[in-house]
């Protein structure tokens, strides 16, 4: 049951776009095409669950015993950036498909705030390890969720006659507030 | 460039939120009220200057290949630093803005200026670049953070004057997405005509 509402909390109530803010740079900037977007959401899943179970262990088993928590921030991006590294080189190797598929989206990731704000609120939470990677899960599905829905509606917008001024990123930001209003509906859920 | 222009240029043609768009995640975020908008911009601000600074005087140590991790690693001291004084000195701040202090490790401006500027440029060049930039970004996260906080509970730093309830979806997270993006086709308008 709690695990239920940790994933229903994380998927929609408090989604990772609509309502945390986290990961909106590729947000807007990958949210083109319907297809690149499920391709960077699930880059995102994968890294995502690989990276909050990693910096969980470091953090509890070097951090904490070491009584150098302090370095959490810089311990936890140079995690990260090395990770989304060898995924890469792994996925090369091991799986050229899906390195086609995800390839891209990859590099991009390190620098996704999504991936670090769910590593660090995994601790404020105090969450322990099993609860983590539900939490990191549910947050990714909630982040290729919202990346989809948009992509979906701004295929759409090419169609239609936009003013000039409010054409691009302007359009799209109102768009994503509108989706963010639909989104607090859910507010009673949990 | 002149060093005039070097500091100018994050305000307006290059602003970092309104040109650039980086940094969207705490522009976003934050911006509940003008006061948390400034202090987000300032403690950016440091960052970013105390970053270009060091990665200036330095940059002819790093080896190319690993300089991206090198930045990586001087700028999330800095955060730290950010992080820990803020907690001592401004703790009420730091619960508003949170997750954000961390994060400033992540926000694309502060690697952007590193790689882009402070890696080919002297130090003083870096500082004012930085300066100017991180004022660029604190000026536009004290921007919407007033008009979200005139609308939505009709104050302007935490001085009340529209008594009552006011347009609340505006503190809320739709009212971030709807104002930066009226925010921005208004600039853009601006700076066509």
């Amino acid at each position: 049951m709690e695990y239920i509402i940790i994933i229903i909390s994380a998927i929609f109530v408090n989604n990772i776009v609509f309502a945390q803010f986290l990961g909106i740079c590729p947000f807007l900037g990958v949210s083109n095409k319907l297809s690149t977007s499920v391709g960077m959401g699930g880059a995102v899943v994968f890294v995502m669950t690989l990276a909050t179970i990693v910096t969980y262990l470091i953090y509890q088993f070097i951090l904490i015993p070491l009584g150098i928590g302090f370095l959490q921030t810089i311990s936890y991006i140079l995690v990260i950036a090395a990770l989304v590294q060898m995924v890469e080189i792994i996925l090369k190797k091991v799986s050229p498909s899906m390195y086609q598929a995800l390839g891209i989206f990859l590099p991009l990731i390190t620098t996704n705030c999504a991936v670090l704000g769910v590593a660090i609120l995994v601790i404020q939470k105090n969450l322990n390890l099993l609860e983590s990677v539900v939490f990191a899960v549910a947050n990714a599905v909630g982040f290729t969720l919202a990346l989809v829905v948009f992509a979906g509606i701004r295929e759409h917008m090419e169609l239609m006659g936009v003013p000039k001024g409010m054409r691009g990123i302007p359009i799209a930001l109102v768009v994503a507030g509108l989706l963010s209003l639909a989104f607090m509906g859910f507010a009673g859920l949990v | 460039m002149n060093q005039m222009q070097n500091f100018t240029k994050g305000f307006i043609k290059n602003n970092p939120v309104f040109a650039l768009l980086l940094g969207m995640c705490p522009t976003l975020g934050v911006t509940t009220s003008a006061i948390n908008g400034l202090g987000m911009g300032l403690a950016t601000t440091f960052v970013l200057v105390a970053a270009n600074v060091v990665i200036s005087l330095i940059k002819n140590i790093i080896p190319d290949k690993v300089r991206i991790p090198a930045f990586i690693v001087v700028i999330a001291s800095f955060v730290t630093i950010v992080d820990l004084v803020m907690a001592g000195y401004a703790p009420a701040l730091h619960e508003q803005l949170g997750l954000f202090i961390p994060l400033i490790v992540v926000n694309c401006i502060v690697l952007g200026r590193a790689e882009a500027f402070a890696s080919k440029n002297g130090v003083f060049s870096s500082f004012i670049d930085g300066f100017g930039m991180g004022l660029g970004f604190a000026f536009a996260l004290t921007l919407l953070g007033g008009i979200r906080e005139i609308l939505g509970s009709g104050a302007i730093f935490g001085f009340k004057f529209i008594p009552g309830d006011a347009i609340l979806v505006f503190v809320l997270a739709p009212g971030a997405f709807i104002a930066l993006g009226y925010l921005i086709a208004l600039i853009n308008k601006l700076r066509s005509a």
